[in-house]
């Protein structure tokens, strides 16, 4: 459908020739910096996960190994003919990697001659070449070179030897962009005991967070159907939970929820609920549906929004008709309401279903993944960077993203098209 | 006349114990006071009350005074279920304050079985007016439900930053403040934050994250979603439907590739890296707004423009930028607020504290050296502006948030 319409712009385009193409060239340009940003901050990141779950990269990878060299003069030139010694200490950055290709090269100070040169150096014109090769890790490699001073340093009182730093090259290969390949990281994180789990709570705390956040906001969309003094006040304020930044909300709800000095607690102990503190965020079991409240109670604000809305635009005929036959306020709702909604309702569940399904600050602020409520999204920074194991997070990411993908079929399959989302 | 006297006892049970249950824990949390929960009792008490007031209409009493009859009656049975000292206030000891506390509780509770009721009469009650009842007092509940729920965390957050570690241990109900302390002792924390954690920099540096990626946002999707929305090329409806892929894109998945090559050029630990990230987030939802904007103005205008010799780009600028000033306003505010919010991402690029955005200058208060009070002060910190901009713009915004340019 899409690709013939397109062909019957291009035709067009044709057709028209010259304004038209000018107005092509026009939307092109003016959609380059879009095009741009979402290419190499979106896209071509998502392929990137593909590489890098591939590969056996980990966190301490990110830097390449590089030669260093430290450089150590000794001997004191006062008269000509006088030796004076330069000590090249060169290794590599990196404890595990070897450096290749190490060339080090040094200016020799005006007025200072070779006497004795490391078997690995020569001479050129006025500076040290030195040609290492391999450097191979943890080792250590020390270059000796002795000048000796002639008149001429004198007269033209020179610079100390030392003044000139020495330039090093080497490269070693880049974990990054090696050819390297395992399926290490996915033999790896598929086999792990608690994958299956993790798979179980990603998809609870979807289904839960989503449906719990609906009936709230549906719930409280009928509470401000009906017009009342401070009703926008109230929608203002139920909002709140969904405008507020996440680390704040997320930090309060913590400490309400502590199991020794949290308010939680102590209101139900208080009123005689619960006997003993209950350990919301630290307990097995509990956590889970503790982060699936706490979803629920950060994500209704929308869900109620748009009910609201929709709600407001139905026309009241049908809901008289009905009255005027005798349904009673609870048939009404469900037999003429809800039918209504169902459409918004069905998106709005498919649209939050695959970002919950993504989300990630809140778990991880409230619980950092333990206690049994270790979701993919957390598990991806669980192995990149808790682990460091760079590859096995991109593996858990490139899953993810086919379960995403999914969920995206699914959405624009299922979607009703007249809800315009 | 049974159905009716089942549902006053429901509704006296029910409401009696709610009012009594918010009255108490509302005492506590603001003032300290730390009452004795007298729910029970109370839920006892709202069952006669209940009956009593639809008895006394019954008998042709007057609306006021069957009201003030009822009172009564849950007064008195509150006081003889708790021994004369409901709520922990004693009749005996301090007659004035107990007596005016139980009779605003009973007034309260009445009120509220009244609106349920309605003045439906109870004896010929049918399935309508029944529903219609239990329905006034679901309502009832959900907006005691939402009210607490929202109200709570936001007020406990506000009144931690105020006390003092040891006070918020000894009694975590206690959230009243000592206001004769004096200005320096009430804002210690505050103080402390801006002087030894220099979250005026902070402040400073979000500011200039978030205002910087409205400006780039802005400066890329304006005349993106023109194109998409006025000009006729090749690919424009697939390029249109794809945009709402991009909001699907989880930010977890690209922390990784980002990290790698970000540390790799020296973007990682620094603001250019975040302002390269976060314009690309924000784009494709500011394109997706702006365009369902100018797909409403009226193309006449611009043919007008075109036709008195304006090129495309003074077109924009003279006729489409000016009529959709309330668009781009709300729009830059919405991405403000994304960008001022965002934590994955400065909390993974973001390392030396001389960069920190708020956000991720809270994360770092969250260790065990540093006191509650001083967490809750910074989130009250990153959350005011973010209040004030959507309470201010409240209407602007909720309609941005309903044009479908949401991600959360």
């Amino acid at each position: 459908m899409t690709g013939e319409r397109d062909a019957e712009l291009i035709d067009a385009s044709k057709r028209i020739g010259p304004i038209a193409r000018r107005e092509m060239r026009l939307a092109y340009s003016m959609l380059f910096p879009t095009v741009a940003a979402v290419l190499f901050v979106v896209l071509i990141p998502v392929l990137a996960n593909f590489w890098i779950s591939v590969k056996p990269v980990e966190l301490a990878d990110l830097r390449a190994a590089k030669p260093l060299v430290r450089e150590r003069a000794s001997g004191d030139v006062a008269k000509a003919g006088d030796a004076y010694q330069i000590e090249y200490r060169v290794r590599s950055s990196s404890p595990k990697d070897p450096v290749f290709d190490v060339a080090l090269t040094d200016k020799i100070p005006k007025g200072l001659n070779v006497v004795k040169i490391d078997p690995l150096c020569m001479t050129e014109a006025e500076t040290i070449k030195c040609y290492l090769g391999t450097l191979e890790p943890k080792k250590r490699q020390s270059i000796k070179v002795t000048l000796s001073a002639t008149p001429s340093y004198f007269e033209s009182g020179a610079d100390p030897p030392k003044d000139t730093k020495p330039l090093i090259t080497g490269h070693a290969p880049n974990a990054l962009t090696s050819l390297e390949f395992t399926f290490e990281n996915f033999r790896k994180i598929f086999d792990a005991s608690e994958f299956w789990e993790v798979l179980w709570v990603s998809m609870v705390y979807t289904v839960f967070g989503t449906g719990g956040a609906l009936l709230l906001g549906l719930f409280a969309a009928q509470l401000l159907m009906t017009a009342f003094p401070g009703r926008a006040f109230l929608r203002g304020l139920f909002l709140f939970p969904y405008v507020s930044p996440v680390i704040a909300v997320a930090f309060t709800w913590i400490f309400l929820l502590d199991p020794f000095s949290g308010t939680m607690n102590a209101i139900l102990q208080q009123t005689g609920v619960t006997s003993g503190p209950i350990n919301f965020l630290g307990k097995r079991g509990v956590a889970l549906w503790t982060v699936i409240a706490f979803e629920a109670w950060r994500y209704f604000p929308l869900a109620f929004l748009f009910i609201l809305a929709r709600m407001q635009s139905l026309s009241a005929d049908l809901d008289e008709a009905a009255e005027m036959d005798g349904a009673t306020p609870f048939q009404r709702f469900w037999y003429i309401s809800l039918p209504q909604l169902v459409g918004i309702l069905s998106t709005l569940f498919l649209l939050r279903f695959i970002w919950t399904f993504n989300k990630f600050d809140d778990i991880f602020l409230l619980t950092g993944g333990a206690s049994g409520t270790r979701t993919l999204t957390v598990n991806v920074y669980e192995q990149a960077f808790a682990l460091s194991n760079l590859g096995a997070g991109a593996a858990v990411a490139v899953l993810i993203f086919f379960m995403l993908s999914i969920f995206v079929f699914c959405y624009f399959w299922l979607a009703p098209k007249e809800e315009g989302m | 006349m049974a159905r009716g006297l089942a549902l006053a006892t429901v509704l006296g049970a029910i409401w009696g114990f709610v009012t009594a249950t918010v009255a108490g824990i509302s005492a506590t949390l603001v003032f300290g006071v730390n009452t004795d929960m007298t729910s029970s009792a109370a839920m006892i008490a709202g069952i006669p009350a209940a009956v009593g007031h639809q008895l006394a209409r019954d008998f042709g009493f007057g609306g006021r005074s069957s009201f003030i009859a009822a009172m009564v009656i849950f007064t008195a049975v509150l006081f003889a279920l708790t021994g004369f000292a409901p709520l922990g206030l004693s009749l005996i000891d301090a007659p004035i304050t107990s007596g005016a506390t139980v009779s605003t509780l009973a007034a309260l509770t009445i009120g509220v079985i009244a609106i349920s009721f309605h003045g439906k009469d109870w004896r010929s009650l049918n399935r309508y007016r029944i529903e219609e009842v239990v329905g006034r007092t679901l309502k009832g509940l959900g907006f005691v439900f939402f009210g607490s729920i929202v109200l709570l965390p936001f007020y406990a957050m506000l009144m931690t930053s105020f006390k003092k570690q040891a006070e918020l241990l000894t009694d975590p109900l206690d959230y009243s403040i000592n206001l004769t302390q004096g200005f320096a002792a009430l804002f210690s924390s505050y103080i402390e934050l801006f002087t030894t954690f220099d979250f005026g920099r902070f402040i400073l540096v979000s500011t200039l994250v978030s205002v910087s990626t409205v400006f780039i946002t802005l400066a890329a999707s304006i005349p993106g979603a023109y194109a998409i929305s006025r000009l006729r090329f090749p690919g424009r409806v697939t390029f249109s439907r794809s945009i709402l892929l991009i909001y699907m894109v989880p930010a977890i998945v690209l922390v990784i590739p980002l990290y790698a090559v970000f540390s790799q050029l020296g973007l990682r630990d620094s603001l250019l890296g975040l302002l390269i990230v976060y314009p690309a987030t924000t784009i494709p939802v500011s394109l997706y707004m702006l365009q369902g904007y100018f797909r409403g103005l009226p193309s006449e205008l611009e043919e007008a423009g075109l036709v008195d010799g304006c090129s495309r780009l003074m077109v924009i600028w003279r006729i489409t930028l000016p009529l959709s000033l309330p668009a781009i306003a709300s729009v830059a505010l919405y991405v403000f607020m994304i960008a001022w919010n965002e934590f994955l991402f400065a909390f993974m690029f973001i390392d030396s504290p001389e960069i920190f955005t708020l956000s991720r200058a809270v994360v770092s208060l969250n260790s065990s050296e540093v006191p509650r009070q001083h967490l809750m002060a910074g989130a009250v910190i990153v959350t005011i502006p973010v209040l004030v901009i959507f309470l201010w713009f409240e209407r602007f915004l909720v309609q941005g948030l309903a044009a479908g340019g949401v991600k959360g």
